[in-house]
């Protein structure tokens, strides 16, 4: 087996308010330990190189692109990822403002966003900018985003 | 029902995390491949050493590419692993199967590979070149299907002609004439997931793939053709697609999962692209050279078109040659000219090879089209918005391929543009100086775009009951964001009168059991399987009512359906609810007739037609879908920085079945052709390497870079269309990078001619730097 | 994914980090010294760093001090870029800082492993070049510090096993007029055609550049020519223009005339702009 290839180390990671031991390679990035070892599949591999922010994740009440951050980096860490966000205000103002399409860079931006308003509930929209460009959405204008951030804070641009 | 902007209906799983997409699904006993992929556009392999990978611990096979069927969807050009010679940067030499993925990629790089280079043809333009080296010296043996013209002993995969009307006339009714040329390169559609596929074979030899692809059918019918498999064979499941825009219609990553996993005995293979790979080893989008020459009288009536597309197919001719033919289909902008001729040639260079693209060819073709009549324009000394009114294509009018228009095919452009003048404020006029460095600019496109599809293109759904009498929605349509399958149930629940929280909507595709939806492109999606669903409605409607009429005693045509239930049109208080029949009925002794209620009903464009080999001409697609376009700018004639302020779409929708949904899917649209025309390329080196094969070097827009963007409809409907809507899924795409062009160029004084706009390009066209 | 093993250390403090790295070394073993990472593992994918041993600096505290002391402003190397725009006490700093990558990527990308970065724009330098501030780097001969002008040649010239530990600024710096500008190829994404940062000195300005050489300089003989009054100021930019070191870089982010352009009208805006002041 593969498995005796490679040394592995047992490690407990905090992820959604849950403590999970996991045999990881330290080789291994969050998001890969999140996908292929914990089943957690909201956090999306979109490059691989923390261009595109698919895979945002938020690490003590911080965002951080998972596949740019070993897991044994974040050992000792409340992990929170798409899974363990539910009913949230900007969850549900994506859904009303028709902020995705096609859904795949969705748990970024929402995790992102989620992160900005914890920081900062009353951004500024230079501040909207300086976080959210650090996510591609291929589908929508962007404009939609826009409109379901501004929905949440409650004011307009 | 119709019209309302009711989310979709895959929302809650979106924002939740729990949507899932191909590369989700994980399972341990899956194997992982990992591709080896050449670093050179053009070479001969001498040597593929696979000693050093085999002999890895956790290596399962290392797959090479002898003996393999040639591929490609109309002329069969591309070895599926390329063994004696590579084409393009990125072609896949050998897949190595592995226990994990990370074995894999160790496995992959073990692969050591002996190449000999080969000069490269790095444009069309050189690949035209008498003395340039020819990619395919047997073109002239490969198989091909109908309307595919290859020169062989050239570079040209294919050539489409169009020949209408008499061109010496329109020269001569000609007093003024431009002439202009264009060029970009190939780019790539960069959708969010990166493609993915995994495959096994059965022990019956059913062949089971899993893919993110917008075209399950057609892997179905191409893996059967290249490898000899009868189709009840094979099955493919396509979960919800992170995005596709026609880069997933191709077939690609499927056939190299089928081949990793017959490797390993037919166990499970997963096949993840790498951005990288998915940038470079599967196909993009393609690239143009174009010279427009145009012609028209003194007060500006448009008598002659000349123009000549080299598109840049890349390496292999796959879907570029559809493309190039498309381009030639609808090779002017949307106006009445009587004398067209155009030659579309389908190139091969050492580059990556082509996928469909948002569009099809003719953001393209209008880039070098709509800029020339901007160029005309001022020739003429005439506003460029009322040239085009002018020679707005109506009712009546013929297209290039000869087909004489109606209301119902061609819609109201004139209508569009005025609307576009209303919303743009285009009477302020088209520059305003703010001060001596900055000034405003504004440029207008019109657009059209017919569909070109297969002729016997076909599209099923089944909808099936539950015993509470809501119903289950199944077609072939895939959900890639675009929320078709969401309009479906809105169509269903108009046509059935009933509430659309009853409608649950299949939304992946199992080819097994979904019926066929010919592919997920060319915003053909809401008519075909729209039509479809009525269809199958009225199937269920039938089925009702005859079971209603026994229970009720009534005549069958004197009931109706809606509401839950099915009543008697004179007596609604005479009913019966759906529920109580829709898995048969059941009688107060005991007895029961009938079944689950199950409906099915399919659609199939009638009347297109084959293309003449010679003129062109024949009905390429069902209708056109006609708006216009307008981008601004705020632009700094110092350094050439600037920044688009806003841009408006006038779109023909035929009918607006979601507000919201088909606004969205507009400005999706535009911001993506304004991304494609302000920043989006492959950058080649001198030997056709693409030197920025990652999103920080290959860079989509971003959140803020993004103007405001304003989106009005026309309604004039398409007779055949479900409510008489008109694709709508690419036309908000279609005029953006011909009208940042025109608002950049008049703010120069300049003709920029070339994508992408950046302030470089402007710079160096201006001053000449 | 990182394809290969590694191992992860994570020492507590300077001794610890050292004698890691050294015992590495001493198994044949290729150890790093690991900051937010971002490089590591994305140079790493592409197999354009080859390690089986990352040493993670962000357990030591030394790297993770920002504040003044009696003469200086301390910037800890292993800070997240964000925490030192946040705390924004050096404002030159946060205004180079907020120009790389995104905001989420510097979250996790450190002001150290900018600076020692194998990405050779490295603009994180710039502000610290200009202020004439001073590294301290922890190596086998114990902490030690260098001017940063004299130690940083294109790149941090650290030996084997040393690691930049902290930069030291002096405070008079801090709130000195500057200017910090990032120009891109298009709009507001993307590495830099030319990053520059400058501050005037007691009516001297000077200025330190990256994007327009495949490394980040500050050049004195640009900066005589460009502080030399005597002249008109489209002179002073034509003759500093002569001065740029080469190579002059020539690639997808623009030609090498280009970005003369560029800095020619970059230099411009900075120079009305701080001589005003």
């Amino acid at each position: 087996m593969a498995q005796s290839l490679v040394k592995k180390i047992g490690v407990s990671l905090e992820i959604n308010g849950e403590q999970r031991q996991v045999e990881i390679r330290p080789a291994d990035t969050l998001l890969y330990v999140l996908r292929n070892y914990l089943g957690l599949t909201g956090a999306k591999p979109g490059c691989l190189n923390g261009d595109c922010g698919a895979c945002s994740v938020i690490v003590n009440e911080k965002v951080y692109k998972s596949c740019i951050m070993l897991a044994v980096e974040a050992v000792e860490s409340k992990v929170t990822s798409i899974e363990g966000l539910s009913d949230s205000p900007i969850q549900k103002a994506f859904v009303e403002h028709f902020a995705f399409q096609c859904g795949y860079c969705t748990p970024g931006f929402i995790m992102n966003t989620h992160a900005m308003l914890l920081h900062e509930p009353h951004p500024t929209y230079e501040t909207i900018k300086e976080w959210l460009s650090s996510n591609i959405c291929r589908c929508t204008s962007y404009q939609e985003i826009e409109d379901a951030v501004f929905s949440v804070i409650g004011r307009d641009k | 029902m119709i019209g309302k902007g009711i989310p979709r209906k895959e929302s809650l799983d979106k924002v939740t995390g729990y949507a899932k997409y191909t590369a989700d699904y994980e399972t341990p006993d899956m194997l992982h491949a990992g591709l080896v992929i050449s670093p050179h556009a053009h070479a001969i392999i001498k040597q593929i050493d696979i000693s050093g990978a085999v002999k890895m611990p956790g290596v399962r096979a290392v797959v090479k590419g002898e003996n393999l069927p040639l591929t490609g969807e109309e002329l069969s050009d591309r070895p599926p692993i390329a063994y004696d010679r590579v084409r393009f940067h990125g072609e896949v030499i050998a897949i190595v199967v592995a226990d994990t993925p990370y074995l894999a990629e160790r496995g992959a790089a073990m692969v050591k590979v002996q190449y000999e280079l080969l000069p490269v043809v790095n444009s069309p333009s050189e690949a035209l070149r008498q003395d340039a080296p020819l990619l395919h010296p047997n073109l002239g043996e490969y198989k091909k299907i109908q309307m595919v013209y290859p020169v062989p002993g050239t570079n040209i995969a294919t050539l489409t002609k169009i020949r209408k009307g008499n061109m010496k006339k329109g020269w001569d009714e000609s007093k003024v004439v431009v002439e202009e040329k264009f060029a970009f390169r190939p780019s790539d559609h960069a959708a969010m997931e990166t493609r993915c596929s995994f495959a096994q074979i059965h022990p019956n030899g059913t062949i089971e793939i899993t893919s993110s692809s917008q075209a399950p059918f057609l892997i179905k019918r191409l893996i059967g053709q290249y490898f000899n498999i009868p189709p009840g064979y094979i099955r493919v499941n396509t979960p919800l697609v992170g995005g596709a825009y026609g880069g997933k219609s191709s077939t690609q990553l499927e056939i190299l999962a089928y081949l990793a996993s017959k490797a390993v005995g037919g166990r499970l293979v997963k096949i993840l692209n790498t951005r990288e790979q998915d940038m470079l080893t599967s196909p993009g989008h393609i690239g143009l050279e174009a010279i427009v020459k145009i012609g028209s009288t003194n007060d500006g009536n448009l008598k002659v078109a000349e123009l000549l597309y080299f598109w840049d197919g890349g390496a292999y001719s796959d879907k570029s040659i559809d493309l190039s033919r498309a381009g030639a289909v609808d090779c002017t902008g949307p106006y009445n000219i009587e004398n067209i001729w155009c030659d579309s040639l389908c190139m091969y260079t050492n580059h990556p090879y082509a996928a469909p693209f948002r569009g099809f060819a003719h953001s393209e073709v209008l880039f070098a089209f709509e800029r020339t009549m901007d160029v005309l324009a001022k020739k003429l000394n005439m506003d460029p918005l009322e040239l085009r009114y002018k020679n707005a294509i109506l009712p009546g009018h013929t297209n290039p391929t000869q087909v004489r228009l109606t209301s119902s095919t061609v819609g109201n452009l004139p209508k569009c543009i005025k609307k576009l003048k209303e919303i743009f404020n285009w009477e302020e006029g088209q520059l305003i100086e703010l001060d001596d460095e900055r000034v405003r600019a504004k440029g207008i496109s019109c657009i059209w775009k017919n569909s070109t599809i297969d002729p016997d293109a076909s599209s099923g759904v089944i909808l099936s009951y539950n015993t509470d009498g809501s119903i289950n929605l199944i077609s072939g349509v895939i959900e890639i964001g675009t929320g078709t399958k969401t309009v479906l149930a809105q169509i269903l629940a108009e046509k059935l009168k009933m509430d659309i929280n009853d409608i649950h909507v299949q939304m992946e595709v199992d080819t097994l059991n979904t019926p066929e939806h010919w592919k997920t492109v060319a915003s053909r999606g809401t008519f075909m399987a729209g039509r479809a669903v009525l269809a199958a409605a009225e199937d269920v409607i039938h089925q009702l009512k005859s079971l209603a009429s026994f229970i009720l005693r009534t005549r069958v045509d004197d009931l109706e359906v809606g509401y839950g239930k099915v009543y008697v049109k004179s007596d609604s208080k005479k009913y019966i609810p759906i529920k109580d029949i829709a898995y048969g009925y059941s009688f107060p002794n005991g007895n029961a007739i009938g079944g689950q209620i199950i409906g099915r009903g399919h659609y199939m464009f009638s009347g297109i037609t084959y293309l003449d080999k010679e003129t062109g001409a024949g009905n390429p697609g069902p209708e056109w879908a006609v708006g216009a376009q307008g981008v601004e700018v705020e632009l700094n004639r110092r350094d050439y920085t600037y920044r688009i302020v806003r841009a408006v779409s006038v779109i023909d929708a035929g009918k607006v079945l979601n507000e919201k949904m088909a606004v969205g899917q507009v400005m999706g649209a535009m911001s993506m052709g304004l991304s494609f025309a302000g920043r989006e390329t492959f950058r080649f080196d001198s030997k056709g390497i693409v030197l920025n094969p990652q999103l920080r070097t290959y860079r989509p827009i971003r959140f803020g870079e993004h103007p405001i963007y304003e989106v009005a409809f026309v309604e004039t409907p398409v007779k055949d269309a479900p409510y008489g809507a008109r694709g709508l899924g690419e036309q908000g795409l279609l005029g953006m990078p011909a009208a940042l062009g025109n608002s950049l160029s008049a703010a120069l004084t300049v003709n920029i001619n070339y994508l992408p706009l950046i302030p470089e390009l402007l710079w160096k066209v201006k001053e000449g730097g | 994914m990182l394809a290969a093993n590694i191992e992860y250390y994570k020492p507590a403090t300077i001794q610890a980090a050292l004698e890691q790295f050294y015992l590495l070394k001493n198994k044949r073993k290729r150890p790093i010294y690991y900051g937010g990472g971002t490089e590591v593992l994305t140079l790493g994918r592409l197999n354009l760093i080859e390690t089986d041993a990352v040493i993670d600096l962000k357990g030591i505290r030394e790297c993770q001090s920002f504040e003044f002391d009696q003469e200086y402003l301390i910037t800890g190397a292993a800070l997240p870029l964000t925490y030192i725009e946040e705390k924004n006490l050096f404002p030159l700093l946060t205004s180079s800082s907020m120009g790389i990558a995104d905001h989420t990527a510097r979250n996790k990308i450190t002001i150290g492993g900018n600076i020692c970065g194998q990405i050779f724009y490295r603009e994180a330098v710039l502000p610290f070049l200009i202020c004439e501030s001073k590294a301290v780097i922890a190596g086998e001969n114990g902490i030690q510090i260098f001017a940063l002008n004299e130690i940083f040649n294109e790149t941090l010239q650290l030996e084997e096993g040393q690691f930049l530990l902290q930069l030291l600024t002096e405070k008079r710096y801090i709130h000195l007029p500057f200017v910090s500008i990032k120009k891109r190829q298009q709009w507001d994404t993307g590495y830099p055609l030319l990053t520059v940062a400058a501050v005037k000195v007691e009516d001297q300005i000077r200025f330190a550049f990256s994007g327009l050489c495949p490394f980040p300089f500050r050049s004195r003989k640009m900066e005589d020519e460009l502080n030399n009054l005597q002249l008109p100021l489209k002179e002073r930019i034509s003759r500093a223009l002569l001065q740029v070191p080469s190579p002059i870089l020539d690639d997808i982010e623009g030609s090498k005339d280009y970005r003369l352009f560029v800095l020619r009208n970059t230099l411009n805006e900075i120079i009305l702009d701080l001589e005003g002041k």
